[in-house]
């Protein structure tokens, strides 16, 4: 189904079934350890074996030789295969960092070799028992010193800069100026679940029982790097227990899995221990932006420039901090730039929201900033600044766009009224009180997805596609959108995602997943719909589709009767023309926050969060407020504790555990609320849906710093915003 | 994990026994730091001693007023106890502020005490370490040291002692009971249990290696109003980045340690003479001879500041 113009009305505007904040449908096996996650696919194969991969101790140079005669003859273990069994293996499109093979070390914790037993203790037993010795080569660590050194990144014409108007100029004749630098930490996913793999080998076919979000790519990814043919690869991934952009790619847990079982000759799984996943898997990248905003005495910006620092791997990507910044506020003269530092740390990737995340972390503190010097409410200055175009490309209009409303309903919501624009001017006993706001931004994107539906004689709808549920709720929109589709209840609907047998979705990302994946099922419904008209000989066009029947005129069958001869099987895609060329899609949020900082200890604790969410229609509000409120939880971390501290000279992410990376718990998190507006995008898909995963947190470290800054008057402009850095200027409180 | 032999032993004689006769042995109480320890090759026993079922696991009153803590009291149930909470409310405080209740439930009062440090380098077997390889350096001077020590350390190892309960232990001038095989009992002060680590960082306290701790004494209560401040960058679950365990009486006068900045309890005594003059000049003294990193020299100002507001809200109540 090729989707090309703004959609009209269609049979999920009913909101029979979606639009309700039904349950998640895979939540009750979740809850009862009833769904198994990679590592718990003891059924799916027999004799499988444990694998336990070991990683470089050192961050660049050489293994120089591996000795393995202890570990071989250690109890249990099958097989062991090192780096140095094999040349470097090839990577796919979607890996920086060389996975495996050869004795290059590009990053600390590169996977050097597995150790594949009989149980998991004897692989880890024996694992330690091989030794390694290494050469050193010249690294660099240092994002702040490798800055100097960095390269431009390209803008989409081939110059160093994307430039609208004259940006120099209008801003030094600017009647109000802003010129400041932040600093975002390095940051890992942090999700639950490991990476994790079982794979085993029938002859040539090799099937990975994994955890991964994006199947189609996992599956060329590891064709390609084991010289595969894709056709003999199946890659399954029904339940995943957590991603944020961690498992997007084949890493090391797939690849040596699929080495260790060949090399056993037995179904072999890996779980990656969490040191192995901060240092051997991607992170976000830290980055250091400088922001400059002019505006005029009216508070219009005139002039507004966003560089972007950051750091990676040879042939990595930057963190694309500046992408906002493009389309979130109005001026005619603008400038956005990225620089990209060799750094020798393990590999830089997307880790949820890439991009908006960082770069709000900063341009909404410069917001705030500059609502300050221009003694104007920061939730003002926002909405004098809003614009209705993409403002690179004035002729292209957003296909929705209700930033004002966002702010507007939220300060009225959050009772922002009440906030003292002069700072440090609200005490409850020990603790000062101050209230931050931010806008919230994130491109909605639009991607092919496909998808199959069967029917069967009770009436029953089988959804099949390659979509994954990364924990976000993917099972029941899905489901809602089958069952309004082909006018039967949700528990008519059965949902199977994850296999690489399946038609490839969109898969689970970058906030796309939801309103693709579900437009795939719609494509295919719509097939469906016409084949189960066909079979009852009723005009397809009037047809209709309601309490498992499907009725026209004074014609009506239950619906199972249509498949009597034989299942019903319908497959589609959804395939977008260039609506999101003509009109620019993003999704907007404003993030209020009210926090406590003690002013003897100069600690940090929020009080209050509320979101308001654009986001067009919201598909079920119970699994789009989890995302929301979960992702305010993730933005708690970014701005008050995140942050992969780095040896620069040894060259490691030092705090490579759960006790060392801390992430938010229950006690840091208090009221949340989370609103979303109520409207649809008829110019996203059928579904008039966008996604909100990733929404959720773009904005929120920032509101949460403003609201600090608003408490301490103490203006902190690297993250994470800990006690340390504000401790020394704040009031003497006895 | 190197592989081990495991064996439960059912007295606290057998215990010792145990542990004289096998080379290599290790106590295991409540497991939750020596087996996690183990798992990354950091302590490799080759014997475990279980002593989870020898008893010692009662709180008494002692003839002169105080308490006795059996060394395999849980943490949970110490914080809980009607007496402690009532007496030695710093104690309570200090238990309940360190790990999650999980934690607490499996975790007991030697095994907490013998608890080792949380410096990241000493956690990955790939760096050097003079605490888990004598001699072999330390990589966290001039590595990340933002956890770490500010006095107390050395230049073989800047790692602080973790745990919240041994602070307010020193404060409450705790005594250590150890039996031996040969029935031999020594009485420790708890001041003299934790050891600085000089150009030893790997030996951590003063108990001899067929040593079984049996039980903690307090003294009788010294009443006042008991305090257990700790400062860490999220709400729960964090170890300290400085501790106050304090107990402050009505005319000014009080004690006070702090944790999180040294290899043991931080307790000066000649400090506390400095309490009615305030929170600086009790600071200045505890801290004369600090010597942090870039990195955690906020914690000097830090215990400063947490002090006083210990004092600031003593005086409101
Ligand atoms: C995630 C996490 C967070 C934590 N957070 C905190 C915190 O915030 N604050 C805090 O204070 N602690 C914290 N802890 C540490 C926790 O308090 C300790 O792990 C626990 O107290 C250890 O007690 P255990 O009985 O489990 O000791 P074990 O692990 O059984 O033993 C520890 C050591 O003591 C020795 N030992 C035990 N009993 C005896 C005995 N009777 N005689 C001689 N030797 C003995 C053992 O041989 C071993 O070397 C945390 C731990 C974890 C895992
Ligand atoms: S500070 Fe101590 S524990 Fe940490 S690396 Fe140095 S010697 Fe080891």
């Amino acid at each position: 189904m090729k989707f090309d113009r703004a959609a009209g009305q269609n049979p999920i505007d009913q909101l029979h079934v979606v639009g309700h904040p039904l349950d998640r449908i895979d939540g009750r096996f979740k809850t009862t350890g009833t769904a198994p996650y990679a590592y718990e696919r003891h059924d799916v194969v027999p004799h499988q074996a444990y694998g336990y991969i070991i990683g470089s101790a050192v961050a660049k140079g050489r293994v120089t030789r591996m000795d393995v005669a202890r570990a071989k003859a250690a109890p249990g273990v099958l097989a062991i295969v090192t780096t140095l069994d094999m040349p470097a293996l090839k990577n796919g499109p979607r890996n920086t960092a060389k996975l495996f093979g050869g004795p290059e070390i590009s990053h600390y914790h590169q996977a050097t070799a597995i150790v594949v037993a009989e149980t998991f203790e004897q692989a880890r037993a024996a694992a330690v028992q091989i030794e390694t010795d290494y050469g050193h080569d010249e690294s660099q660590f240092d994002l702040k010193q490798a800055q100097h050194g960095a390269r431009s990144v390209p803008a989409a014409d081939g110059s160093r800069a994307d430039r609208v108007g004259d940006f120099e100029k209008a801003f030094s004749a600017s009647a109000t100026r802003l010129d400041e630098t932040y600093t975002t930490p390095d940051q890992t996913h942090a999700m639950m679940e490991p990476h994790a793999t079982l794979a085993a080998w029938e002859g040539e076919k090799l099937t990975l029982w994994t955890s991964n979000q994006m199947i189609a790519w996992n599956r060329r990814d590891i064709a390609t790097t084991l010289g595969l043919s894709e056709d003999n690869v199946r890659v399954d991934s029904p339940y995943i227990g957590g991603g944020f952009g961690g498992k997007l790619f084949l890493r090391s847990d797939a690849v040596l899995a699929a080495l260790g079982a060949k090399a056993a000759g037995r179904p072999v799984k890996v779980a990656l221990t969490r040191p192995f996943i901060m240092n051997n898997t991607t992170h976000r990248s830290a980055t250091i932006q400088r922001i400059r905003i002019g505006t005029d005495r009216d508070g219009r910006i005139m002039a507004i420039a966003h560089e972007s620092t950051s750091g990676n791997l040879p042939h990595g990507r930057p963190e694309a901090a500046i992408d906002q910044t493009k389309l979130l506020y109005a001026g005619p003269n603008r400038l956005t730039a990225m620089r990209l530092a060799v750094l020798d740390l393990p590999e830089g990737n997307a880790m949820r929201a890439p991009g908006e995340a960082s770069g709000l972390m900063a341009l909404e503190i410069a917001m705030d900033e500059m609502a300050e010097r221009l003694r104007m409410d920061p939730v003002r200055f926002r909405i004098l600044n809003d614009t209705q175009v993409d403002p690179e490309k004035p002729g292209r209009p957003f296909s929705q766009r209700h930033l004002v409303e966002c702010l507007e309903h939220g300060a009225e919501k959050f009772g922002w009224s009440h906030r003292k624009a002069r700072p440090a001017s609200v005490r409850e006993g020990e603790w000062l009180i101050g209230m931050g706001v931010a806008a919230g931004f994130r491109n909605n994107l639009l991607t092919k997805s496909a998808a199959r539906v069967r029917l069967d004689s009770q009436g029953i709808v089988t959804v099949e596609t390659d979509m994954t549920d990364i924990g976000t709720g993917t099972y029941t929109i899905l489901a809602q959108t089958a069952a309004e589709m082909m006018g039967v209840s949700i528990d008519q609907v059965r949902v199977i995602l994850g296999d690489s047998d399946f038609p490839v979705s969109a898969g689970s990302g970058g906030q796309w997943g939801a309103n693709n994946s579900a437009a795939g099922v719609y494509a295919a419904c719509v097939k469906l719909r016409e084949s189960v008209a066909e079979k009852m000989g009723l005009p397809p066009a009037e047809a209709q589709f309601s309490g498992g029947n499907i009725h026209a005129g004074n014609s009506i069958f239950p619906l199972g009767q249509a498949a009597h001869e034989g299942e019903l099987v319908a497959e589609d895609a959804i395939e977008y023309a260039d609506v999101d060329k003509r009109y620019q899609q993003s999704t907007f949020a404003s993030h209020f926050v009210e926090v406590g900082v003690n002013g003897f200890t100069g600690e940090v604790r929020i009080r209050r969060m509320l979101a308001v969410c654009s986001a067009g229609r919201i598909l079920n509000p119970k699994t789009a407020r989890n995302q929301v409120i979960g992702a305010m939880t993730m933005g708690a971390g970014a701005a008050l504790m995140e942050e992969l501290a780095v040896d620069t000279g040894r060259g490691f992410f030092v705090n490579h555990d759960l006790a060392g990376y801390e992430v938010p718990v229950h006690a840091d998190i208090p009221h949340q609320e989370a609103i979303f507006l109520d409207e649809v995008d008829p110019l996203s898909s059928p579904m008039k849906a966008k996604g909100v995963g990733e929404l959720g947190l773009c904005g929120v470290a920032a509101a949460i710093a403003n609201a600090v800054y608003n408490a301490t008057a103490v203006r902190i402009r690297d993250y994470p915003v800990t006690l340390d850095k504000h401790l020394a200027h704040l009031p003497r409180m006895s | 994990m190197k592989a081990f032999t495991y064996e439960r032993a059912r007295t606290p004689h057998e215990a010792v026994t145990a542990l004289a006769r096998t080379p290599g042995a290790r106590i295991i109480a409540g497991g939750t730091n020596l087996l996690d320890l183990m798992k990354l090759q950091i302590e490799t026993p080759d014997h475990l001693i279980d002593i989870g079922r020898i008893g010692l696991d009662t709180i008494d009153d002692t003839p002169d007023g105080g308490l006795r803590i059996g060394a395999l009291v849980r943490n949970t149930d110490l914080a809980a106890d009607m007496r402690v909470r009532r007496h030695y409310g710093v104690l309570s405080r200090a238990l309940l502020a360190g790990a999650s209740g999980q934690l607490r439930n499996k975790a007991t009062t030697s095994g907490n005490l013998l608890q080792r440090t949380r410096c990241p380098y000493f956690y990955d077997p790939n760096q050097p370490c003079n605490k888990r390889q004598p001699g072999a350096g330390c990589a966290a001077i001039g590595g990340v040291s933002r956890q770490l020590g500010i006095i107390g350390t050395s230049e073989a190892c800047i790692a602080t002692h973790p745990s919240d309960m041994a602070v307010a232990m020193r404060l409450l001038d705790a005594t250590v009971e150890t039996i031996n095989v040969r029935g031999q009992s020594r009485h420790i002060s708890i001041a003299d249990f934790h050891r600085l680590p000089g150009k030893t960082p790997h030996i951590e306290t003063s108990l001899h290696s067929d040593e079984l701790i049996t039980s903690l004494t307090l003294p009788p209560p010294v009443g006042g109003h008991h305090f257990y401040r700790k400062v860490r960058d999220r709400a729960s679950y964090a170890f300290a980045l400085v501790s106050v365990a304090a107990i402050l009486q009505k005319d000014g006068t009080g004690r006070v340690a702090v944790g999180g900045i040294a290899p043991k309890p931080w307790r000066i005594e000649a400090a506390e003479s400095e309490m009615p003059k305030g929170s600086e000049a009790v600071a200045a003294r505890l801290l004369a001879d600090a010597s942090p990193t870039p990195a955690n020299a906020f914690k000097v100002p830090l215990v400063e500041r947490t002090l006083a507001a210990v004092i600031q809200e003593a005086k409101a109540s």
